[in-house]
Order: C-alpha cells, then sequence, then structure tokens
C-alpha cells in the first residue's frame, strides 16, 4: 500500500507492525504524534497504552511491560531523554528489551523544541551511569523510518538490550511517499524463551552470543531481577570474579556482534576522493551537495552509518582508505567528527562544519564549505 | 509451628540468606504477614509478582520465591504499572519504604492511586532512611532526629493513608509490626480487592531512628507502637492534645471503584467491537 506519512506515523505504524504491544509515554513536542497513533491503534490489537505521569514514569513502565512478555516502547525528545536515562541503565543491566524513540530537538534543556537538531548523539551512547551496552539507529527517510524501527525491534529482542532510534525533528515531521508492506509478510520474531525447567534455570546465562534466554513474568520461572550487578541466577554479587564475568558478557553482546549489528551506506564511493560523513537528515543535504560537486568534476562521496552506535568502526577506516579529506556536517557542535578523529587517529584530515541555530544546514552552504576546503 | 512452615513455604531458601536486615529490625515481621497473606490468597505462585524500589525494605522480594523485581529508587510503581498491563490476572504486589514511596516517588505514588492502577502496595514505614545511614525521610517526624537532621526535623512529615486517601485509593489501612494480625489482615483485604490499594505497615528502625531518638533498644520500638498506635474511631474520641502524641490506625477507606485494569479491558473490548 503506497502512503504519504510522516516520519513519526511511520516509526509508530511500523513498531505496530513489528508486534510492539505496550506503549507509555508522556506527551513531548516533537514526538508527541507517536503516542496518539499508539494510543488509538493499540486497543484494536489488543495491546495496551497508557501516559505516564513523566519520562522516568514511561521508561520504567516499558520495562515491566516488557519482563511482563509484551514488546514495548517510548517516544520522546531530548528532555524526555534526559529523564529516561535512569531506567535506560535499567533495562541495560536487567537486559530488558525496549525501544525508545527519540526525536531530536534542539538543547541544552527545554532548548528549541520545534527546531531541528542533532544535539543527543552523544547522549544517546553515554547517557546513563555506567558502562553500558545500548544499540542506536539513526535513519534519514521515512521509508527508513519504517524499516529501522522495525529492525531497532527485532535488534532489542535478539540482544535483550535497549535500543534507542534516532530521528531528526524535520524527518519526524516531514511526508514523504511510502509503500507499506502488508503487516503479515514482515519478519516475526519471538524471543528466546528457557527451554528447562525452573530448577535449571539460569536467567542471566548467555548463550553462544552471550544473551541469556528470556522468561516472562508468570511464565513459570521465578526468578530474580534487579539494577545490582548479579551472578547468573539473578541474585546480587559482591564477588570480583562474578563482577567481572557479568560486565564482560553484558558489554561483550554489542562488542563481539558489531557485524550483525552494525549498518551503514555508501553512496558515490567507488571513485571517490573526498568523502561527507553525516547522519539523519543531514547525509540528505550530502547527497544533494555531492550530486552539484560531482558535476563540478570533484570526485566526492557519502558515508551514512545507519546503526550510529556501535559505530562503524572498521568499516570507515576501510571505505576512507583512499579518501584526501572527510567532511564532517551536523547540527551540534562536533559529535560525529569527533568520533570520526577518533576512529581516524589522525590519519585523514577531518573537516567538521557545524550548525546549532536551529536551522538544517543547506546545500548551497555545504558545497561552498567543501570547495574552500578543497 | 504451623505459622512458620507457612512462611518458610515462600522462602528461597539457600539462595540469598541471611539476609541483609539489622537484628531487631520490624521489617521481617511485614514480610512474614504478607507471606501469610498471599499463602490465604491460595493463589499459584507462578502469578504472584513481587516489586519494590530501593532501600532496606525493598530487599524484601530478592528473599521471596515469586517473580521478583527490585527496581529503582522511587520507580517501583511506574514498573508495576507495566507489569500489570502486560499480565493482567497477575496479583502484582509492590513493596516500599517511606522515603521510596512517599519522597523520592511522591509523584508515581499520587498518580497510581489517581488511576486506581490494580497494584496492592505495602508501604514499610520505619521514618528514616536506614540503607544509606539515617537521614530524615519525608515522614520523619517534626522535631525528631536524623543525620541529616541533627537539631531535629524542622519540616512537616508525610502521612501515608492521608496521601492515599486523598489520591483516590481504592483501599486504605494503617497496622504496625507491633499488631500482626491486623497488619497480616488488611494485606488480605487489600488483596481481595480491585484498584489501587495502600497499607500502611509502621515499623522500627532501632539502628539509625531508634538510636538518635531514645528508642535504640528494639523492644523500646515495639513498645512504643504498643502504647501510642490506638483503633482509628477511639483516636477519633481524643482531645486534639492527645492526638498530637497519639496514632490511629485500621481501615481508613474502604471502597470498590472501578480499577484500570478492568477500564483499560473494557475499552479493547468496546474498540474491537466498533471495528
Amino acid at each position: 500500500m503506497i502512503k504519504l506519512l510522516q516520519g513519526n506515523e511511520a516509526c509508530a505504524y511500523a513498531a505496530l507492525a513489528a508486534g510492539v504491544r505496550f506503549f507509555a509515554g508522556y506527551p513531548i513536542t516533537p514526538s508527541t504524534e507517536i503516542a496518539e497513533i499508539m494510543s488509538m491503534e493499540l486497543p484494536k490489537r489488543g495491546g495496551k497504552f497508557i501516559q505516564m505521569e513523566d519520562e522516568l514514569a514511561s521508561m520504567a513502565a516499558i520495562i515491566g511491560g516488557s519482563l511482563g512478555g509484551l514488546k514495548s516502547m517510548t517516544a520522546t525528545s531530548g528532555p524526555g531523554l534526559s529523564l529516561m536515562q535512569e531506567n535506560i541503565g535499567y533495562a541495560s543491566i536487567t537486559e530488558t528489551p525496549t525501544l525508545i524513540v527519540n526525536v531530536q530537538r534542539g538543547g541544552p534543556s527545554t532548548g528549541l523544541p520545534t527546531m531541528p537538531s542533532q544535539s543527543d548523539i552523544m547522549a544517546a551512547k553515554w547517557g546513563s551511569h555506567g558502562d553500558h551496552p545500548i544499540i542506536v539507529t539513526y535513519p534519514h527517510t521515512v521509508p527508513e523510518i519504517y524499516n529501522e524501527t522495525i529492525r531497532s525491534v527485532y535488534l532489542s529482542e535478539k540482544y535483550r538490550v535497549p535500543v534507542i532510534l534516532l530521528l531528526d525533528e524535520v524527518i519526524g515531521h516531514m511526508r514523504e511517499k511510502i509503500e507499506i508492506p502488508d503487516e503479515n509478510t514482515i519478519e516475526k520474531f519471538d524471543r528466546k524463551v528457557p527451554t528447562v525447567p525452573n530448577d535449571w534455570f539460569f536467567p542471566f546465562e548467555g548463550n553462544l552470543e552471550g544473551v541469556p534466554p528470556f522468561a516472562s513474568f508468570g511464565e513459570g520461572y521465578r526468578y530474580h531481577v534487579t539494577g545490582l550487578v548479579h551472578d547468573v541466577d539473578g541474585f546480587p554479587t559482591s564477588k570480583h570474579s562474578q563482577i567481572e564475568r557479568f560486565m564482560n558478557r553484558l558489554i561483550g553482546k554489542i562488542d563481539n556482534n558489531v557485524n550483525d549489528i552494525l549498518k551503514w551506506e555508501e553512496y558515490n564511493m567507488e571513485d571517490a576522493e573526498y568523502a561527507i560523513l553525516a547522519a539523519g537528515c543531514i547525509a540528505r543535504t550530502a547527497r544533494d551537495t555531492i550530486k552539484v560537486l560531482r558535476e563540478k568534476g570533484i570526485k566526492i562521496g557519502l558515508i551514512r552509518p545507519v546503526t550510529i552506535w556501535p559505530f562503524m568502526e572498521q568499516p570507515l577506516i576501510n571505505a576512507t582508505k583512499k579518501i584526501k579529506k572527510l567532511f564532517v556536517p551536523e547540527l551540534n557542535l562536533g559529535m560525529l567528527s569527533l568520533e570520526a578523529n577518533r576512529v581516524l587517529k589522525g590519519k585523514l584530515e577531518v573537516c567538521p562544519y557545524n550548525k546549532i541555530n536551529g536551522e538544517i544546514i543547506y546545500p548551497s552552504e555545504l558545497e561552498k564549505f567543501i570547495e574552500e576546503e578543497i | 509451628m504451623i505459622e512458620q512452615s507457612v512462611v518458610h513455604k515462600y522462602l528461597r531458601k539457600n539462595k540469598k540468606f541471611p539476609h541483609i536486615w539489622c537484628p531487631g529490625c520490624g521489617h521481617g515481621v511485614i514480610m512474614g504477614s504478607l507471606l501469610r497473606a498471599i499463602d490465604k490468597m491460595g493463589v499459584d505462585r507462578n502469578n504472584v509478582a513481587v516489586i519494590s524500589g530501593i532501600g532496606c525494605s525493598s530487599r524484601t522480594p530478592t528473599y521471596l520465591d515469586f517473580n521478583t523485581l527490585h527496581t529503582t529508587h522511587g520507580r517501583a510503581l511506574a514498573f508495576a504499572t507495566g507489569v500489570k498491563l502486560a499480565r493482567p490476572d497477575m496479583l502484582v504486589i509492590v513493596v516500599m519504604g517511606d522515603g521510596d514511596a512517599v519522597g523520592i516517588g511522591g509523584n508515581h505514588f499520587i498518580h497510581a492511586a489517581r488511576r486506581n492502577m490494580d497494584l496492592k502496595v505495602v508501604v514499610y514505614n520505619n521514618n528514616i532512611y536506614g540503607m544509606t545511614g539515617g537521614q530524615a525521610s519525608p515522614t520523619t517526624p517534626s522535631g525528631k532526629k536524623a543525620t541529616t537532621a541533627r537539631y531535629g526535623n524542622i519540616e512537616r512529615s508525610f502521612d501515608i493513608c492521608d496521601l492515599a486517601r486523598s489520591t483516590g485509593a481504592n483501599y486504605v489501612a494503617r497496622a504496625t509490626s507491633y499488631h500482626v494480625k491486623q497488619l497480616e489482615n488488611y494485606i488480605y483485604k487489600s488483596f481481595n480487592k480491585k484498584g489501587f490499594t495502600v497499607v500502611e505497615a509502621v515499623t522500627h528502625c532501632p539502628t539509625t531512628y531508634g538510636r538518635l531518638n531514645s528508642l535504640k533498644e528494639p523492644v523500646a520500638g515495639m513498645e512504643f507502637q504498643k502504647n501510642n498506635f490506638i483503633m482509628k474511631n477511639l483516636w477519633d474520641k481524643l482531645s486534639d492534645e492527645e492526638k498530637q502524641v497519639k496514632f490511629p490506625m485500621g481501615e481508613f477507606v474502604d471502597v470498590d471503584k472501578e480499577g484500570f485494569v478492568t477500564k483499560y479491558l473494557n475499552l479493547i473490548e468496546s474498540v474491537r467491537q466498533g471495528d
């Protein structure tokens, strides 16, 4: 079915198609359409929607819903993400699959509620105290929002981690043509459940990928879930050997499965001498810029992370081997460029182009900047 | 002997004992009452969840053989809301301390009550933050000492039952770790009701609150409860002066307004019929 949908609408319908049956959230611009659609659509599918008293509670409630056996999500923007950080850490340490959609706005604090910004790239990765596993995805078109929402639910269930889906305000609110697949054709993925009796079940012992099977509450496995560091049986531990084993497995779920989790796109990179590294709406700016520059004879391409965390370390190194300069335009003061510099270790000049006035970066200004730098 | 076996039936033996509570703490008495009430319900233990926040009382689920969830500080009710909506048939019990329930978690407490969310709350109220060493809590009485109120608490304290009543709970009752039978009965009664229910279990903390407030012997804490908590109907007849030093216990609210879960399940049904 072909439709003209907003990014936020595509996100909500994709989540429903992926089997999300519990949503808890708190109204916040520019994400609110997602909650509104879920409140209307979930009861039709036997699912549950609740508007909580704040984002602390929203994040807590979806963890509860997920433990109860429902694929669960919330949607928010920067100030809400700040409040959710407490329980994002809890979802990480208890390995509870949850999807957090963050339609970004300008920050800090209340910031720019209705304007685009990419200021949460670092907050999405590091926002919660302590080393914690997390996956962050970053689509750049309405159709890609649909697909990435489904993939984000899948990754969160497969690796038992919170996944943050980062959206840009301008794509969340932009309408674009999208072909929506029949819900029945979308691959269904169920949680891996334990196959042994209760007495034999260690709720926090990983499989080959480091991920424990998931027993929902009420299924006969009466285990303990805690935000304290715990042993394989789920009970708090203060033994250093057990702490180390636990933390290594927790972080290893991401580190050891990077190839499965990573996704990126290379555009016009085959013969490129220069490259742009950009994500979300700014990748669209970059695409237009590349067309114009190529017409002028400048061989330039685009590298676009779709999974933004874990970062595409090796793919970026591989893709930039023959590149003379890497341009990094973004709507913040240099988050992607900081990461690019960390990965490339000075082997390649990284040229940041930053804008934080609430506007997107226009192709004309990026074109001018690149031409001057070349 | 019979009562002992009821309690032991639900403890995670060989797993997490000894518990972390101090000698003389009243929390074990409340946990015993809670377990006897659950036993009386005769429910399948696979269909019981015990959910807590952070603090001494919130260690309760660790020791119990149910679906147990030890969450973040103050957020137990929000987590429990998710569990209950995912599993509407489950008996979802929420155990919190005073700081957890009406301090850091105060907003969740009033909204869970306002929604009449079908959660069975037991608040262990020891009037202090015990786990962190005796800081003033929202229920530390005015004038009493805490490690962050060395000169006596100048703040007013919350009455947990008043708060639950005014925000819409279906059932509100108070007993103490001395009044064990009443406590067990109130908890049992709350389990049989729909909607949001709160049983405040007053308990004593000899280690922190007691030491700072001339009640450092566990027995002194129990005697204080015995001598100063009186049934509501008798308390109502006291003079204003007497009411300053005595505390009411018993059942404060017992109504049957429709709970959130029932309403939502009805909503699903009507939306689906409308399709």
